[in-house]
């Protein structure tokens, strides 16, 4: 979370991206000069399914307002299928979090191909806009790591 | 039902076909009951008690028992504990053949805060009479409703069935209606996101991180556990502040989502009475609801949800769509 001079928010946004098809839907955004929220940090993993609960509560600790995890769609897994133990995972994940009262809007799981750069920058756009409505994560958060 | 046991365990040990056996053992206390392996007749004569206050699940050790030689150990299964016996069996944690299994029924055991909280003091001991407790005292006997004093485990029972045995003492039981077991998840998931957070806030702000919830849980076996793990940042620590009591009691029910059999150790073993279980449950009813009726250590060919898939899943927005609704 950071505030500019202006006092408007500006959420900090984690998206775990696929090597093999979202984290080059990224690029493939990047080299069409399609913009997306400067504020998403893309985090590469091998796979949708490397991502452990872990890490995205971790990020939540350290300062996160949102989690977005990016993944090969169902079926086009390079590893066959690695997104679909992970879309499982998740859905658990994200109703515990929910069942703790966290907020919905702030956990998210989109597929996103390598040949598909502006989906990658719509679904950014509009995570980040859902993010900054939703406001800082208070729910969520380790003081100790406020700065 | 304890002296019948006990002869059983004499006749098995005498004839040679164990070499020990695992019960419970009384402790200061009659409600203070641990369990404890035994070695001779003599000794189960003295220290082996069955009573109400037996809550402990005994499937655990046997990780550590059966990978021993010298002999089979024989263990007193209740229903719960069977099924978390037989969810180590498929997780290949314990050697079969080396245990020989006696399924006991239970009615539900007993919840001496409970008990203290109803006003009765000085406990001596329990006995079952029909529908109640009948508990000797210092000050005498007393008599509670059973349904007053259980613990919450055992009023939300899923089974009164052993899913696993060599053989059975008294009666088998049937399964029970799951509605009563989601009642409190239930509960939970009608209220707003805000008293859900304050419920739960109030709830494992009281965490110690004593770690009792995970040395006791029999789906936490691993050799080397990840909140031991000084990377992790959160090892052996009180929790400081409200994320890392959610982050551990997440992680924790997560680590054992598909694998817990809802025992509700975790909760029993609790020093600050979190219902722990709620964590649990709620993993069990999404995977019920979500991706079909699964019971862990039923056994029943059904695979465990989180290592297995199907092309059709819910997506994860399913979350936030039930949230609309």
């Amino acid at each position: 979370m950071q505030v500019n001079e202006n006092e408007t928010f500006v959420p900090t946004i984690v998206a775990f991206c696929c090597n093999w098809c979202s984290y080059a839907g990224a690029d493939l955004s990047g080299t069409n000069r399609l913009q997306y929220p400067s504020n998403i940090k893309i985090i590469r993993v091998p796979c949708s399914c490397r991502v452990n609960p872990m890490f995205i509560l971790r990020a939540f600790q350290r300062g996160a307002d949102g989690v977005i995890l990016c993944g090969c769609h169902p079926g086009d897994c390079h590893y066959t299928t690695g997104n679909y133990y992970a879309r499982r995972r998740m859905t658990l994940l994200f109703s515990m979090l929910d069942y703790l009262g966290i907020e919905r809007g702030r956990t998210r799981v989109e597929w996103v191909s390598a040949a598909e750069g502006q989906k990658f920058a719509e679904t950014m756009k509009s995570f980040a806009a859902e993010i900054a409505a939703l406001g800082p994560n208070r729910r969520l958060e380790d003081l100790r790591c406020r700065k | 039902m304890q002296e019948m046991m006990k002869n059983r365990a004499k006749a098995l040990l005498a004839d040679g076909t164990v070499s020990r056996v695992i019960g419970w053992r009384r402790g200061e206390f009659s409600y203070d009951v641990t369990p404890a392996v035994f070695e001779t007749a003599e000794e189960l004569e003295r220290d082996f008690v069955f009573d109400a206050f037996c809550g402990a699940n005994v499937s655990k050790y046997l990780i550590r028992e059966s990978a021993k030689d010298g002999g089979r150990i024989l263990a007193f299964l209740k229903p719960c504990d069977a099924f978390s016996f037989n969810q180590l069996l498929a997780e290949h944690r314990v050697r079969r053949e080396n245990v020989y299994l006696i399924g006991i029924p239970c009615a539900g055991k007993a919840d001496i805060d409970r008990i203290k909280k109803a006003g009765i003091d000085g406990v001596l001991g329990i006995a079952e009479d029909g529908e109640d407790f009948v508990v000797s005292t210092v000050y005498g006997e007393e008599r509670v409703k059973q349904a007053d004093v259980l613990a919450e485990r055992c009023l939300a029972c899923k089974s009164k069935r052993h899913p696993v045995y060599d053989e059975l003492l008294g009666e088998e039981g049937e399964d029970l209606p799951d509605d009563v077991r989601f009642a409190g998840v239930a509960k939970l998931e009608t209220m707003t996101a805000e008293e859900r957070f304050d419920f739960w806030r109030s709830e494992l702000s009281k965490c110690i991180r004593c770690n009792a919830c995970r040395n006791v849980c029999p789906a936490c076996t691993c050799e080397n556990c990840v909140f031991d793990n000084p990377d992790s940042g959160i090892s052996q620590k009180t929790a400081a502040d409200p994320f890392e009591e959610n982050m551990y009691h997440i992680i924790r029910a997560f680590h054992v989502a598909g694998r817990c059999t809802d025992c509700g150790e975790c909760s029993r073993v609790c020093p600050e009475h979190i219902p722990l279980h709620l964590l649990n449950r709620k993993f069990i009813k999404d995977i019920d609801e979500l991706y079909g009726t699964y019971r862990a250590g039923e056994d029943d060919g059904t695979k465990n949800p989180l290592t297995s898939y199907t092309e059709g899943d819910a997506e994860a927005s399913v979350v936030r769509e039930r949230g609309r609704a």
